[in-house]
């Protein structure tokens, strides 16, 4: 089995292309020999070129989070060939939708109840009982 | 010129990859030579063969909504080539646990509400007073944050998540544009 020129194993995507894994192997740091499914997603998906070239194009502190990102999509397009990963964002947006219309639904009820409870509470101060305002100065209750 | 089997116009596809188009093109149906952009995203990303790949492995009936979908990761990290797609699945998430949230407080304060509500009501003979005609011991409308979350996307996306730090993480150190980007927000 051939080897890099320091000595490692070679990355997942090298033996997954049969070929010599070099020191700048820019598929390396993102996808180790130790875990051959995440090459293996991103390059049934995209093809290796592909996420070469989409990993050249970003700087080198962002290759982590590109590749991680990849392997996401490509696994979630693998689960589901049709969706991908834009059928948990039709989920996500009609979870925030109902979630938002049930909040406001919910908001109304408070405020009913809270409105209520303002006017319960006017009346036990304030009793007015149609015009008859002499009945209620005797009962002693009525605070104009 | 180029042209198609019934001497229209060649496909965006086929137009981009500078080749005939044929009767029967995998792409003509899907890529309109008036979206020439849709193809040359989908082409950027993904790679014409591995799209006649994906689209072969799928039903006629299955590959207008692949190739939407595809057309829209494609387009998702051509604008951020970082998260791509998951930018915004982030963001939204966020959504939804902010909401879930607010919507947790207001069960709280519905729950308090109605018990006040219950107790005035029995303790105040007076007629004077409103009451909600549904029920004076209010009840949550939704279940707890916990099962909502057992609920969510059916199971798919419950038991498929995303085991990665994200962007737009509390701390605001998200580096791509800002949120809502990444062509998220959009419905399939």
């Amino acid at each position: 089995m051939s080897s890099s020129a320091t000595g490692t194993s070679r990355c997942a995507a090298c033996r997954n292309q049969r070929r010599r894994c070099p020191t700048d192997c820019i598929f390396s740091p993102h996808f180790p020999s130790t875990d051959p499914e995440r090459f293996d997603a991103v390059h049934r998906i995209y093809g290796a070129s592909k996420v070469a070239k989409m990993l050249e194009e970003i700087p080198p502190e962002m290759r982590g989070p590109a590749a991680n990102a990849l392997h996401f999509e490509a696994k979630c397009r693998i689960r589901d060939p049709v969706y991908g990963c834009v059928g948990i964002i039709s989920t996500l947006n009609e979870e925030i939708r109902d979630t938002g219309t049930e909040l406001a639904k919910l908001r109304a009820r408070v405020a009913f109840l809270a409105s209520g409870a303002q006017e319960r509470q006017l009346g036990q101060d304030y009793t007015i009982v149609d015009d008859h305002w002499t009945e209620q100065q005797q009962i002693g209750n009525v605070v104009l | 010129m180029y042209s198609s089997g019934s001497y229209n116009s060649p496909c965006a596809a086929c137009k981009f990859l500078r080749r005939k188009c044929m009767a029967g093109c995998i792409f003509a149906p899907y890529f309109p030579p008036e979206e020439p952009q849709k193809f040359a995203n989908v082409h950027k990303i993904f790679g014409a063969s591995n799209v006649t790949k994906l689209l072969n492995e799928l039903l006629p009936h299955q590959r207008e909504d692949a190739v939407n979908s595809l057309a829209y990761e494609a387009e998702a990290r051509v604008r951020d080539p970082v998260y791509g797609c998951v930018g915004a699945i982030s963001y939204l998430q966020r959504q939804v646990h902010r909401l879930q949230k607010e919507l947790d407080a207001a069960n709280a304060d519905l729950i308090r509400r109605g018990y006040d509500t219950y107790n005035t009501n029995n303790s105040n003979s007076s007629s004077g007073g409103m009451v909600d005609p549904l029920n004076t011991m209010q009840v949550p409308i939704q279940p707890s944050t916990a099962q909502r979350q057992q609920g969510l996307g059916g199971g798919f996306y419950q038991s498929f998540g995303i085991p990665y730090p994200l962007p737009w993480s509390n701390d605001h150190h998200h580096v791509n544009g800002p949120e809502g980007e990444g062509g998220g927000g959009g419905n399939m």
